[in-house]
């Protein structure tokens, strides 16, 4: 959809946006973060996954938005879902056996090992961290359900070689400690960021570029990371964005039903 | 039996200097009028227990009153930070304030065993997370059935919980329905509860999925129309997000949140 001369037709969020949505093409179920995850979980509803369930923290179980929730307690949930529940019973009955299919999460920091902190940042000496919302439901998400997705802008701020604060574990320290901890689910498969995707390499869990996006390139993924990132022997680039799928995403976020 | 109280006796006879409050409502049904009552009154050196923590929090975190909070997730939903709470946090103002964390999993769960007059909760939960190092209200267990080592995590039990309903009958008794949170849990864990409503109507009609709680588990009810504003009422109101989105820039500042303050709590006549 590149016209000569007029740019793409598309911005590196949306790439990022349409990426996530189709990361939820065989899912079920979907537990649902607020912000990015949101908007990528109700794209893949309008477009690669219209049957998929989508569970809030704030009780609603598979909830049918028409437009893209502000909160993660709009009443819009509960009007639409299958069931609501109470906050107690939505993490001990519905999340903490593993009945989820995908934990889909935001980050503000990530490490190599798909850990996540979402607490606090550290400046420099002396000076006061900086305060983070905290945990909210992700440490048991991404310890319980079936498999976790992660979304977040690619930036040397936010993929960092050492956390600041461990909020959710991905693969911790590498292969063998989501097992060490006695975490059911499979981890992070997936992080999916505005330069393309991410993967842990299936015998050190590190992650490692297996896509970019359209128009971007290994090396600027590799420049916008905190460590040294690695690259599978073979980067793809995921497929362009089509017209169905942008209109989708577009109309979602104007706010219109879709 | 629930005694149906104006807000303002409500609040006076219910909030105490020093007291363990949960004001409690997840997104939906947050009890913003008894939290402004609270700050006319000028409870202060509170202990405020909340899951998140919202723009409720932020406002009694600014206005000065609050020594500790406890909580899992302090944002502005969908908008970004709590300023008030970050200032509090990271620079101390208007006094410093102690944090205690969780995740939701965990509070809702020690709402959970304050409500059912346990000692502790147990879940799979807090595993390599940073959190267990620093809180002390989780600890290690071990099933004496299987050997599994879980998450205890120890029972919030308040003094006072306040949460907003749709509604009650003359006798107290309370209804709320939509997204119910965590509030009878955090009700029935608290040993004085205040329950606003939107309206109190002669009978109760049953609604699916509703939460009842019989007026003599509550301790006081006042009729708040509005009382969840900004945040909703299912079936009497909607969310006010352009408030939230608001809310960001005119707390950023101490100036300006003191002058929001003065203007639309203090200076607000009492309900």
């Amino acid at each position: 959809m590149t016209r000569p001369g007029t740019g793409p037709a598309w911005t590196a969020d949306e790439l990022m946006e349409v990426n996530a949505a189709r990361a939820l093409a065989g899912a079920r179920t979907c537990f649902v973060g607020i912000g990015l995850p949101s908007t990528a979980a109700n794209l893949a509803r309008r477009t690669a996954n219209p049957g998929l369930v989508l569970v809030y923290e704030s009780g609603a179980i598979g909830a049918r938005p028409s437009r893209l929730p502000q909160s993660i307690g709009d009443g819009e949930l509960a009007d639409t879902a299958d069931a609501v529940v109470s906050v107690p019973e939505l993490f001990n009955y519905w999340l903490q056996p593993g009945r989820i299919d995908v934990g889909f999460l935001g980050a503000a920091q990530l490490d190599r090992h798909a850990n996540i902190n979402t607490t606090l940042v550290r400046t420099a000496p002396g000076r006061p961290d900086l305060r983070l919302p905290g945990a909210g439901g992700a440490p048991e998400i991404a310890a319980h359900c079936g498999e976790v997705l992660v979304v977040l802008r690619h930036t040397r701020r936010g993929l960092v070689p050492a956390l600041d604060f461990v909020t959710s574990i991905g693969h911790g320290t590498g292969p063998g400690s989501r097992t060490r901890l006695g975490l059911p689910g499979r981890g992070p498969t997936a992080v999916i960021t505005d330069l393309g995707i991410l993967r842990p390499a299936p015998d050190t869990a590190e992650l490692t570029l297996t896509d970019v996006h359209p128009g971007a390139t290994p090396a600027q993924a590799r420049a916008a990371t905190g460590w040294d990132l690695r690259t599978a022997p073979v980067v793809r680039t995921t497929p362009e964005p089509t017209a169905a799928e942008l209109a989708a995403l577009r109309a979602l976020k104007a706010g219109g039903a879709a | 039996m629930a005694e149906i109280l104006t807000l303002r006796d409500a609040v006076a006879g219910l909030v105490h200097d020093g007291d363990t409050v949960a004001m409690e409502g997840f997104t939906h049904l947050i009890p913003f009028a008894a939290a402004h009552e609270v700050i006319r009154r000028g409870a202060t050196d509170l202990t405020l227990v909340r899951m998140t923590p919202d723009l409720i929090y932020d406002q009694l975190i600014g206005a000065g009153l609050v020594r500790k909070l406890v909580f899992s997730w302090g944002g502005n939903p969908g908008v970004g930070s709590l300023h008030r709470f970050r200032d509090a946090v990271e620079n101390g103002w208007p006094r410093p304030l102690e944090v205690e964390e969780h995740s939701h999993a965990g509070m809702a769960n020690r709402y959970a065993a304050g409500a059912a007059g346990l000692p502790f909760a147990v879940l799979r939960g807090y595993r390599g997370t940073g959190l267990a190092a620093r809180t002390p209200t989780v600890a290690p267990v071990t099933c004496p059935f299987t050997g599994e080592e879980l998450a205890a995590v120890a029972a919030v039990n308040p003094d006072v919980a306040v949460v907003h309903a749709q509604q009650a009958d003359r006798a107290g008794n309370v209804q709320f329905w939509g997204l119910t949170g965590v509030q009878k849990e955090a009700v029935l864990a608290a040993r004085r509860s205040l329950v606003t409503v939107e309206e109190v109507v002669d009978e109760l009609r049953p609604r699916p999925g509703a939460v009842v709680l019989p007026g003599w588990a509550v301790t006081a009810v006042a009729e708040v129309p509005g009382g969840a504003h900004p945040s909703y009422a299912a079936g009497y109101s909607v969310r006010d997000n352009a408030y939230y989105r608001d809310w960001d820039a005119l707390s950023r500042d101490r100036a300006g949140f003191a002058a929001w303050l003065a203007e639309h709590v203090r200076g607000g006549a009492p309900r």
